[in-house]
């Protein structure tokens, strides 16, 4: 305890009263050089532990009913076809694209908030997919999420204390009389005063509320975080401080985040390894250098060069963009071949007819296109033909034989296609 | 006003928005809370300006005040506002409205919210410009409805136009509202965080349809936004908000690459950027924005700034800084009391939010 007293008294200096009219955050305001120490540079990527979490081939397919008398089921809302990746133990992978893109369905079939149509979740080795409820308890303290909005996440009719304290209650971690000393660590380890557990939510600002949110998602001590947009309701100088925040919580308590969020840079920041969505599949997967420095699908490409930029100000107008026609189309009724091909620049015949394997074209870059290239470097024949056993034209090849190579398996190989060579192999 | 004001030294007389000291004050139970605080610009035709600032800065009510969007029983409103040579502030409704979405419109960030959801997209545009050209029959407000959709790029606008708002999607709102603010050709579009709610497809979209409509009808464009990247490509000028007064205002290029003032460092250095240095720290602005009911003594950022160690005595805490030029010419006003904001901010802010900038910087000053 009286180690903690330490802490607590280092965190929140001052104001031990318990009734001042606002919560504060931080009194005093450090000098510049200890902000700038205590702020985080971006997530590195750490390969040395394996993966916590392994997703292959998940599927989330909505039922759609007609109307009138007897709803018959009419169609499917494809919201996640057929996606694989994994998350490394203490690592982040950012889940990124636009709204509508399954993103968010992803997240809450990994918290088991959906049951999934088909396909693996394998949480260090076992199964979440096919769970039933009973099995699923001891798993939730092991993957808790933090929800996008933090107004309303929280119950208005709790007290933080037992918002932050029901987890405990549930899984019956604690003693019951252990619980508030619990919640005051918690409350602490966000940045928030632990006199303030017996407070409303509506007490706090937004910046606050997703700080208790983020309490709550900790309470369990989880292996994984899924994070639904954790700072996009937030102004531009608190998001700050929550990124902040996650990271110090990342290293701290060794959490790993599959973290969604459609701001690129954010997620750059925070996420060594990127996935990019697009209506239900997985388009473009790699490591940040890889996705933000060397994209080859066209979506990618064109999600990243529609980020304004502040650099541009230095060199005035708008930057040169790959500008993308229309919305996404709906995924009740999804194109043919590849999803993307009605808003691509490059789009051809074959692009119709087969849909893009998620090819490997890198170390860590794998890659869902006909034709992957940098900007402007597209290759005029589709490198997947040979592989797929068809012609340049996606024709049926009667001479070729499709390529066992193809799998939509999480992870990596070793080795990889060569897109200079147009082989498979290299390492 | 007790307050003696310095109107920017850049007014000119062909602006075609002149807004001169202007206070908006709202009683509250708690007492009074005044929103904007002595705020002074102004926007040529053909121009755009860039407000930033945090939810609270005031920046959607000072623009609201433009359109005599406020209650004007309660709100207490003084200083000038002119539009096109014509004083707002204590016109009358019926003035009011003759002014309101045909010589200055405003575009709303939820588009969802701002088109009524009971009549139909091109009903609702048709009733903006008949309210302006009353002797316009139905027949040419629906044609013109229809050509204002085609213009704003929304594909079969002559069937699309008998849709309802739900029936489009977000972007498709967006661009509806656009095509509502510019129904009758206004000098003056206040587009209150256009593409907030976006995608940053559909953003980019946007921006490029707004940008491309103000070169066709040269008006002047205030784009309100928390979005740094978006000012820098679409601003010529650039206004910072805090608790309701402006501490820097200047050209966007200037500003974004030589800001002056702690505030405005903040702002960048707390947002990432997805071409920086992966070394760059996502440095925070400490603490919350303050309540306008009691703001802060002296310099209203000085809680939250880092930097106040640098100024002599308690300056900060006890004496508002006057917004006066800085270093770097007279069209660069910012609110501060550190005496050499260039030369920390290349020493002290750049090194880290952006390791790479440094030696350019530099080089660029020698």
């Amino acid at each position: 305890m009286t180690e903690r007293d330490a802490t607590r008294d280092e965190l929140v200096p001052e104001e031990q009263t318990t009734l001042e009219p606002e919560p504060v955050l931080v009194p005093e305001v450090p000098s510049f050089d200890k902000l700038a120490e205590q702020a985080n540079t971006a997530t590195e990527l750490d390969l040395s532990r394996g993966s916590v979490l392994e997703v292959d081939n998940l599927k989330m397919y909505f039922p759609v009913k007609s109307g009138g008398l007897i709803r018959r089921k009419i169609g499917d809302v494809q919201a996640v076809d057929g996606i694989s990746f994994e998350v490394q133990h203490g690592g982040s992978l950012g889940l990124v694209g636009e709204s509508g893109c399954g993103k968010s369905t992803t997240g809450r079939l990994i918290t088991r908030l959906y049951t999934p149509t088909g396909g693996r979740i394998l949480f260090e080795d076992k199964d979440m997919a096919e769970m039933s409820n009973r099995e699923l308890k001891p798993m939730r303290r092991q993957v808790q999420m933090i929800f996008q909005d933090p107004y309303t996440s929280l119950n208005p009719r709790h007290t933080v204390g037992s918002i932050i304290g029901a987890p405990l209650e549930v899984h019956k971690v604690v003693p019951k009389d252990k619980i508030l000393p619990r919640v005051q660590e918690l409350l602490e380890v966000v940045g928030l005063n632990p006199e303030h557990y017996n407070r409303y939510p509506n007490e706090f600002s937004g910046g606050q509320r997703q700080r208790i949110g983020i309490a709550r998602a900790l309470t369990l001590n989880p292996r994984l975080l899924v994070a639904d947009e954790p700072v996009s309701a937030l102004d531009v100088s608190i998001q700050a401080q929550v990124i902040n925040l996650l990271q110090d919580i990342q290293k701290e308590f060794d959490v790993a985040f599959l973290f969604i969020a459609h701001d690129l840079a954010v997620v750059r920041h925070f996420c060594p390894e990127i996935a990019v969505m697009y209506l239900g599949k997985i388009v473009e997967i790699g490591d940040r250098d890889s996705i933000y420095g060397n994209a080859h699908h066209p979506y990618t490409q064109a999600l990243l060069s529609a980020v304004p930029d502040i650099k541009q100000a230095a060199i005035g107008g708008r930057r040169e963009r790959i500008r993308l026609q229309g919305d996404v189309p709906s995924p009740i009724n999804p194109p043919s071949g590849c999803r993307f091909r009605t808003r691509c620049p490059i789009a051809q015949e074959i692009c119709a007819k087969h849909e893009p394997p998620l090819l490997q074209i890198g170390k860590r870059h794998k890659v869902a296109c006909h034709f992957p290239g940098p900007i402007g470097h597209h290759p005029d024949t589709p490198v997947t033909a040979p592989l797929l056993g068809t012609d340049a034209y996606g024709s049926p090849d009667p001479g070729a034989t499709p390529s066992p190579a193809i799998t939509n398996k999480p992870g990596y190989d070793d080795t990889w296609f060569d897109l200079d060579a147009k082989t498979l192999g290299r390492a | 006003m007790t307050q003696t004001s310095t109107p920017s030294t850049r007014l000119d007389t062909d602006d075609f928005l002149v807004v001169e000291n202007l206070t908006v004050e709202f009683p509250t139970p708690d007492g009074p809370v005044r929103a904007v605080n002595d705020l002074s610009y102004s926007v040529g035709l053909g121009q755009t300006l860039g407000i930033v600032g945090e939810s609270g800065s005031g920046k959607s009510v000072s623009s609201m005040a433009v359109l005599g969007l406020h209650d004007m029983q309660r709100t207490k409103i003084t200083g000038s506002i002119r539009v096109g040579g014509q004083e707002i502030i204590g016109l009358d409704e019926s003035g009011m409205r003759k002014i309101r979405g045909n010589s200055a419109a405003m575009i709303f960030q939820d588009a969802l919210a701002a088109l009524h959801p009971f009549y139909r997209v091109g009903a609702q545009l048709a009733e903006a410009y008949v309210v302006h050209h009353p002797s316009a029959s139905k027949r040419d407000a629906r044609r013109k409805a229809i050509e204002m959709l085609d213009r704003v790029g929304i594909p079969q606008p002559d069937k699309r136009v008998d849709d309802f708002p739900h029936q489009f999607s977000g972007g498709m709102r967006q661009r509806a509202m656009i095509a509502m603010g510019l129904i009758n050709d206004p000098s003056l579009l206040i587009a209150d965080e256009p593409t907030t709610a976006l995608d940053v497809t559909v953003q980019a979209q946007i921006l490029d349809l707004l940008q491309d409509l103000q070169r066709e009808f040269n008006s002047a464009v205030i784009i309100i936004t928390h979005d740094l990247g978006v000012v820098a490509e679409m601003a010529d000028e650039v206004l910072v908000m805090y608790a309701g007064r402006c501490v820097e205002y200047g050209a966007c290029k200037e500003l974004l690459t030589h800001p002056e003032m702690p505030y405005t460092w903040g702002l960048l250095s707390s947002i990432p950027d997805v071409t920086a240095d992966t070394n760059a720290r996502l440095i925070p602005i400490p603490g919350n924005p303050p309540s306008l009911l009691d703001p802060p003594s002296g310099c209203s950022f000085h809680p939250r700034c880092a930097h106040t160690d640098k100024v002599p005595g308690a300056l900060c805490a006890t004496t508002l800084p006057e917004l006066l030029p800085g270093g770097r010419g007279t069209s660069h006003l910012k609110r501060c009391h550190l005496a050499n904001p260039d030369e920390v901010f290349a020493r002290e802010v750049l090194a880290e939010i952006a390791p790479d900038m440094v030696e350019e910087t530099s080089d660029d000053r020698a």
